[in-house]
């Protein structure tokens, strides 16, 4: 392995370092919930839940390319496990949050509140 | 014979893949890959699930920070403190496990071993702050009356903020009922739960008492909020109470929806499982460490291998941390 003999202490802290500060602004956006970005509405959720989920997303990519180390392995050998991964993901959830929304828009009117 | 050996020419096991390193990764280390790509399918399965309940009872979905608030030995409410810390817990243990592997890399045996055993306790700390979450779920804060149409009806003060049964519902309950177990009726049955307070007390005392609101699921999809009754709306609504919800299982929960504390349950409990075998095989490698078996090897590949699932369990965690406790 290449990379077998140097060492990545540092970087290893910094990303530690970026990943806390990220769940920290994640919690205080969770508890304060500024009404300007949670009472929006974008693509069927608010700018608030758009936040997280991209914030999530940059958590993953730290954890995935630094702390599994994919940023080593041999270019084909990461898209097989990313592509095929994050392709399935994002059809299975496209597919079953339009049926979500299709299920609330049928079924909620029957309820009686 | 021959063919039958599982041992190659260049007398190395065939099941390691006789030593070929397609991608220049190792056999093991790739089909950990391949696992981990199939168990992250498995999640999001899971996760999907939930987002399609989740969008099909939109308007009524229980409201996060106002289910998980409690911090262990202090009082009060701290939405999301905890579940932070725990994730704040298992990030930490994930970074001491990618410094295990770096000094695997440089054959330092000891300080391997310490990494090993600092993720280890990070490990058991994660979990069992999931099990305290656990109790704390399934014991609830504040009980609730359910409705013959299966509403969950909450209470709360002048403020909007919601209150115990406890807080409001006076006098001893006049029905005397006892919960049945196998001791005080025949053995092999044993019957309900029986909560604390009866239906018509907590109707009395709600009638008594002018300052109490019923909540229910209903949210306000301008304001985010759950819908307060009035009080004579509340007590039309309460008319119809045919149990009293004292925490959550899987029938029933005070927190609103029931298949949200299904979710709930199956998931962190998936999820928990996932973190406990993790720290099974971290054991394992922590003695194998100590014993010397990989200085014997040439190498720490086997930390690098077990490594990838525990960062792959914190990989989940910051999933369901986002798409259960903050969206």
């Amino acid at each position: 392995m290449a990379h077998a003999h140097e060492s990545n202490v540092k970087r290893i802290w910094v990303v530690f370092g970026i990943l806390s500060l990220i769940t920290i602004v994640e919690v205080a956006f969770g508890i304060y919930k500024p009404d300007s970005l949670h009472l929006s509405n974008f693509l069927g959720t608010s700018w608030l839940n758009w936040l997280f989920i991209i914030l999530t997303l940059a958590k993953a990519y730290g954890i995935t390319w630094t702390f599994m180390h994919m940023e080593g392995e041999k270019t084909w050998f990461r898209r097989a496990v990313v592509w095929t991964a994050v392709f399935l993901i994002i059809y299975l959830v496209t597919l079953l949050l339009i049926e979500g929304d299709y299920l609330y828009s049928t079924l909620a009117p029957l309820v009686r509140w | 014979m021959e063919a039958n050996i599982a041992v190659s020419s260049e007398k190395k096991p065939t099941w390691g893949g006789g030593g070929a390193k397609p991608f220049g990764a190792s056999y093991g280390k790739m089909m950990m890959w391949f696992f981990i790509v199939s168990d992250a399918l498995t999640f999001s399965g899971f996760l999907a699930a939930y987002g399609l309940t989740r969008f099909k009872f939109i308007d009524s979905w229980p409201i996060a920070d106002e289910v998980f608030t409690h911090i262990p030995f202090v009082h009060g409410e701290f939405p999301m403190i905890y579940v932070a810390f725990m994730t704040f817990i298992l990030i930490f243990s994930s970074v001491t496990m990618v410094l295990a592997v770096d000094a695997g890399h440089h054959m330092k045996k000891k300080k391997v071993a310490w990494y090993m055993l600092f993720t280890i306790i990070g490990g058991i700390i994660f979990v069992g702050s999931q099990a305290w979450e656990w109790n704390t779920f399934i014991k609830g804060s504040y009980g609730a009356v359910k409705t013959t149409d299966g509403k969950i009806l909450q209470f709360v003060n002048n403020d909007g903020k919601q209150i115990a049964l406890s807080d409001f519902v006076v006098g001893e309950r006049g029905d005397h009922l006892v919960q049945q177990t196998k001791k005080n009726g025949l053995w092999f049955e044993s019957g309900e739960t029986v909560s604390q307070y009866s239906i018509a007390q907590i109707i009395s005392s709600y009638e008594a008492n002018p300052d109490i609101q019923v909540r229910i699921e209903k949210i306000d999809l301008e304001t985010k909020k759950k819908i307060i009754l009035s009080r004579e709306k509340g007590a039309a609504e309460l008319a119809k109470t045919k149990l009293v919800v004292e925490g959550a299982n899987l029938e029933v929960n005070e927190y609103g929806n029931t298949i949200f504390a299904d979710f709930f349950f199956f998931i962190t409990g998936f999820h928990g499982f996932h973190v406990f075998s993790g720290i099974i095989f971290n054991i394992i490698i922590f003695f194998n460490v100590i014993l010397g078996t990989y200085e014997r090897r040439g190498h720490y590949e086997m930390v690098e291998k077990v490594g990838l699932y525990w960062h792959f369990v914190d990989l989940v965690w910051v999933f369901v941390f986002t798409f259960f406790y903050l969206v």
